[in-house]
């Protein structure tokens, strides 16, 4: 019966973008557990966040997804095949934009794709680089270098030129982190806004609770040393999520939530 | 409260903090005026000492007499006397020296800064190598490659591959981790991230040493000269001290520094060309 049930699911749930299993990580022979069995799912479509104290291994969880380092146990699956390696369907962004300085915004965005298929094939790309320039509001400054950019214009080139090479997935390490809030606030709607259009799936590291939860489907609390998914909580709040939305009496409920799992986790 | 704050009687009754600040003097002098009150009170300093009589002419000629040396030998280049060809002998020992300092420097640069093998077993010997007074080996070149320009060539770049493979080294070093993680999650092969992301990342290393080469290039060559004869201009140097010719001497070290002032300039106008998006390592002071 049971076995029915879950079989009628499977049909109604999104098919899963990343599923990994166990994925443990050791340091120094093993001394040091980075991460301990960690399982979850992200199905195609949804947003998930990880979020733990500083050291409790999130970062080598996003290297371990995105192929940057193999894990030391388990298996990191990503549409049905198995990551052995950096792939083109994954999309990364950083907490600095990375731009380089000798690159002008468009000839940034266009990196990989001059890497992957050289430099004819990035040329003729650059009316689709002009176009993600004018989707995050940078239209116009194809041809600026990234000094003549702000801090919040830098991340979004950054998001252009992870979006350039159309991946399914998209991995973000603290993206926004470095901006101020009041610019924070507004590029996390503006992933927001460029997720759900391109139906894509996110999985993202973050240290602010509030951004987890206003942005996320699923938030995956860690604990650290040895990092462990402590529980993942699910966000019930339509979409698209607004700022005002922070005032709410659940998002309170949430944010309190994932505060006591965080310090059952940095205490135990 | 907030209403007497707004009140225009308030106003009236409100002074003006305004005062001035202290700047020291020499802050407001314009530097053209500083560098010439410097170089005045140095030629009048020079010049009193010099007619005094307390130090004898031949340790410090007089200021009159540099300069009107300093137009004799600037006459004798101008007019392409023998003065020019031994400039020249000197310029081209420079120049080659240079080139083949930057071919090994870089070569040798990236062989260290991009292979493990490189750091680990070759840039010790570097580093020891470096450390010796290159100048001691000028008899063995003159030996190896006899009187003639060869051996002064071998000095100059002797002593400016150095700081070039040094530059070179740590300029590959300098990209940051989140650039080399970006190369490596777009899966650039070895030889993209070298072309695309650690070259353009340590041109303003590579150019720091290539500076200090372009200086120590000069000094190779003249010292080369000084110590293995030959026509250059270090061969004119010595034999004016050996006559006891100090004006002489002076005159020509000055124009000899031309030589060096030129060589750093052209490397300063590379840089400025090549690194236009990293302008804190150029002379120029830093726009905030």
């Amino acid at each position: 019966m049971s076995a029915v049930a879950k079989l009628v699911s499977v049909g109604d749930t999104p098919r899963p973008v990343y599923e990994l299993t166990g994925v443990s990580r050791f340091f120094n022979d093993g001394k040091v557990v980075a991460l301990d069995g960690v399982s979850l799912t992200l199905p195609k479509g949804e947003f998930h966040s990880v979020i733990g104290s500083s050291g409790c291994g999130k970062t080598t969880l996003l290297k371990i997804m995105a192929g940057l380092m193999p894990p030391s146990r388990g298996s990191v699956m990503l549409g049905g095949t198995p990551v052995l390696g950096p792939r083109d369907d994954i999309g990364m962004m950083f907490q600095h934009a990375t731009l380089f300085p000798w690159r002008t915004t468009a000839e940034n965005i266009l990196l990989p794709i001059e890497v992957r298929h050289g430099r004819k094939a990035a040329r003729a790309e650059r009316g689709r680089a002009e176009r993600l320039l004018q989707l995050v509001g940078l239209g116009g400054f194809e041809d600026a270098f990234p000094s003549e950019l702000s801090g919040g214009m830098a991340q979004r080139a950054a998001i252009c030129r992870m979006l350039i090479s159309d991946p399914q997935v998209l991995l973000l390490d603290e993206p926004f982190s470095a901006l101020d809030e009041i610019t924070r606030d507004f590029m996390n709607l503006e992933l927001q806004r460029v997720c759900m259009e391109r139906e894509a799936s996110a999985f993202l590291i973050t240290h602010s609770i509030s951004e987890a939860v206003i942005l996320s489907d699923v938030v995956h609390v860690m604990s650290s040393r040895p990092g462990r998914v402590v529980q993942s909580v699910r966000i019930d709040l339509p979409r698209p999520r607004t700022l005002e939305m922070t005032s709410l009496p659940e998002f309170g409920a949430y944010a309190t939530t994932i505060r006591n799992l965080l310090d059952k986790g940095a205490f135990l | 409260m907030t209403d007497q704050a707004q009140m225009p009687a308030d106003a009236a009754a409100m002074t003006d903090t305004v005062w001035v600040q202290k700047v020291s003097w020499s802050a407001r002098v314009p530097r053209w005026v500083s560098m010439t009150v410097l170089m005045a009170l140095f030629l009048a300093t020079w010049h009193l000492v010099s007619i005094s009589g307390l130090v004898s002419p031949l340790i410090l000629p007089t200021l009159s007499d540099t300069v009107s040396d300093l137009g004799f030998v600037g006459r004798n280049l101008l007019s392409g006397g023998y003065m020019l060809s031994a400039f020249w002998v000197t310029t081209k020992e420079v120049l080659v020296g240079f080139a083949i300092a930057v071919t090994i420097g870089v070569t040798l640069g990236i062989l260290v800064g991009e292979t493990t093998f490189g750091e680990r077993a070759v840039m010790p010997y570097i580093v020891a190598i470096d450390t010796m007074p290159k100048i001691a080996f000028a008899p063995l070149f003159v030996s190896w490659l006899g009187f003639g320009i060869g051996s002064k060539v071998a000095l100059a770049a002797f002593i400016s591959v150095f700081p070039i493979v040094v530059g070179t080294a740590a300029g590959l070093h300098a990209a940051d981790a989140n650039g080399r993680m970006l190369f490596q999650s777009i899966r650039a092969s070895r030889l993209q991230t070298l072309i695309m992301l650690k070259i353009p990342s340590g041109l303003p290393q590579f150019f720091t040493g290539l500076k200090i080469a372009s200086i120590s290039v000069v000094g190779g060559a003249v010292a080369g000269e000084l110590l293995g004869g030959g026509q250059g201009f270090g061969e004119l140097i010595r034999a004016a001290a050996s006559q006891l010719d100090t004006p002489r001497v002076f005159s020509l070290i000055i124009y000899l520094s031309l030589l060096g002032v030129l060589m750093f300039g052209l490397v300063t106008w590379m840089q400025h060309k090549f690194v236009f998006w990293d302008r804190s390592s150029t002379t120029k002071p830093v726009q905030s």
